[in-house]
């Protein structure tokens, strides 16, 4: 692996670029592994890498079913931050901002993390007393949050209408200063190539078709397209599909897989320099380095497995959009695509050892598994080396729902579709 | 878009309904005095099958009913939908 550096630019200039080595190598399966993570995304690619690195575990391998960041590490918004209310939320969130302001430099990859920071707008009294409440608490948790009135928000972003005529009228925001966001491709390569570079077997087009356990029940390897593999600790990071892995060891979860829909619109000049949602419309807005506004919205809003979504979502999204921002409505959409999530129970995640002994769960991020992506590799590898939970993710135990201590930011109660 | 195929008012786009988790008859409600475990599954655990699902849905901007629709979580093919135990029976069925 050559390192990345302004030199070895210089010097691959010089010779024409046809001295790039791959980034990272496109391995076939061994016999057998000490821990095998299923699900080349981001989280599986950081959690190898963080077995690598922070545990010094050797054999280890990514199953990937299709090709390396092809799921949901490919088709979020890539919107980081860590504006959560609850402690435990929080706590972990923040560890991953950390990671993030520090990334492209562990990695020697350039994520291009951005922190533009991320406004959340408010349209009534109620949400601006909820926002400041929020904003109170992060900062009670260290946490940076400002509360702005409207020629604050209109300083910050001139071509969103907050005109008392706006179809939704802004009466304030929260913004969280360094949050923003990160290349979504960069951060599954980045990973890929850093873990590869300590050892680790990256192999795509494999799908694990069972999952092997000895007479006890405990974990001995897998089954895959790929033939088998063998090891004693396993790894799922498989948004969207978890819920079908675990059914193969008799695993029920509090999990609904939803499709959620992203877009985006031809490439326009630089005009928005931040990241703004807005919760009452359903919509949430950035600018990508190339010029195209990137819009996300709700769930579609029933289970479903298709990464691929229907118009009226899009639809309602558009509208939102440009009730906000006037100035997008003559723009035209390049792309809409879809992507599958775990959505838990309460909204929040599960990283936590299960039942069947060898087999860790990381799990239930809902929308926001991208800007986890860091910590939570971090706190996986930590609970798959030590068979014991990261304290960061204690809170986020498979059992929380049976002890009745869920993690509701929203309080919107066991209907997944609803966080 | 899906076209769910409500059992008394035909066959309507699919914003017209709301999806309410999983057929009764596959997820039944436990006795009120059912162990801990029992409850723990009721509310929080789901199936999320890939492919063929039995659901429960709701006509929100028509009727109102509840009622189960069998649909592919894969292709959102729709196969048919009936009405639950001890509904009102749709119009068009024998009196």
């Amino acid at each position: 692996m050559i390192r990345y550096s302004a030199l070895s630019l210089l010097r691959q200039g010089f010779a024409g670029h046809g001295g790039w080595p791959r980034a990272w190598r496109d391995a076939d399966p061994r016999p057998d592994y000490d821990v095998v993570i299923v699900g080349g995304g981001g989280h599986g690619l950081a959690t190898a890498y963080y077995l690598a690195r922070n545990h010094g575990i050797k054999r280890i391998a990514v199953l990937e079913k299709g090709w390396l960041g092809g799921g949901s590490v490919g088709r979020n918004t890539t919107i980081v931050r860590s504006n959560y209310l609850l402690d435990a939320n929080a706590a972990f969130y923040e560890h991953g901002m950390k990671l993030w302001t520090r990334l492209s430099r562990d990695l020697n990859y350039n994520v291009m993390f951005s922190q533009r920071g991320v406004l959340n707008l408010a349209h009534t009294d109620a949400q601006m007393e909820a926002f400041a409440r929020r904003g109170n608490a992060m900062r009670l948790n260290g946490i940076d949050a400002e509360v702005l009135d409207v020629p604050a928000i209109k300083q910050l972003a001139p071509l969103l209408d907050t005109s008392a005529e706006a179809r939704f009228p802004i009466v304030g925001g929260l913004i969280q200063p360094r949050a923003g966001t990160a290349r979504h491709d960069a951060v599954a390569w980045g990973y890929a190539r850093a873990a590869s570079a300590l050892g680790v077997d990256i192999i795509q087009r494999c799908e694990v078709t069972e999952i092997l356990r000895d007479t006890k029940g405990a974990i001995t390897g897998v089954e895959t397209t790929r033939g088998r593999i063998r090891a004693e600790k396993i790894g799922l990071c498989v948004a969207g599909q978890t819920s079908r892995l675990a059914a193969m060891v008799d695993l029920p979860l509090p999990l609904e897989t939803h499709l959620l829909q992203a877009m985006v619109t031809e490439p326009v000049k630089p005009c928005l320099d931040t990241v703004v949602t807005s919760g009452a419309a359903h919509c949430y807005i950035s600018q990508t380095d190339k010029g195209e506004l990137v819009f996300g919205g709700d769930l579609d809003g029933y289970p479903s497995y298709a990464q691929r979504g229907e118009t009226p979502l899009v639809e309602h999204v558009c509208a939102a959009a440009v009730s906000l921002f006037p100035a997008f409505s003559r723009l035209r959409l390049m792309r809409t695509w879809g992507g599958v999530m775990d959505m838990s129970m309460d909204g929040s995640p599960i990283i936590d050892r299960t039942p069947v002994p060898g087999l860790y769960l990381n799990a239930g991020w809902c929308y926001g598994g991208f800007k986890a992506t860091p910590a939570a590799g971090w706190c996986l590898a930590h609970t798959i080396a030590h068979d014991a939970p990261h304290d960061l993710v204690k809170p986020f135990a498979l059992d929380r729902f049976a002890r009745g201590a869920t993690l509701d930011e929203k309080g919107a109660g066991p209907t997944p579709a609803l966080h | 878009m899906m076209l769910i195929p409500c059992p008394w008012c035909g066959p309507r786009p699919r914003v017209d309904f709301s999806y309410g988790g999983p057929d009764p008859a596959d997820h039944p409600r436990p006795a009120d005095d059912a162990p801990l475990e029992a409850w723990t599954r009721y509310v929080y655990e789901r199936d999320t099958p890939k492919g063929s699902a039995r659901e429960l849905w709701r006509h929100a901007a028509g009727c109102r009913q509840w009622f189960v629709v069998e649909r592919d979580t894969v292709t959102h093919e729709v196969a048919g939908s009936h009405p639950l135990p001890g509904a009102p029976r749709p119009v068009g069925e024998d009196l």
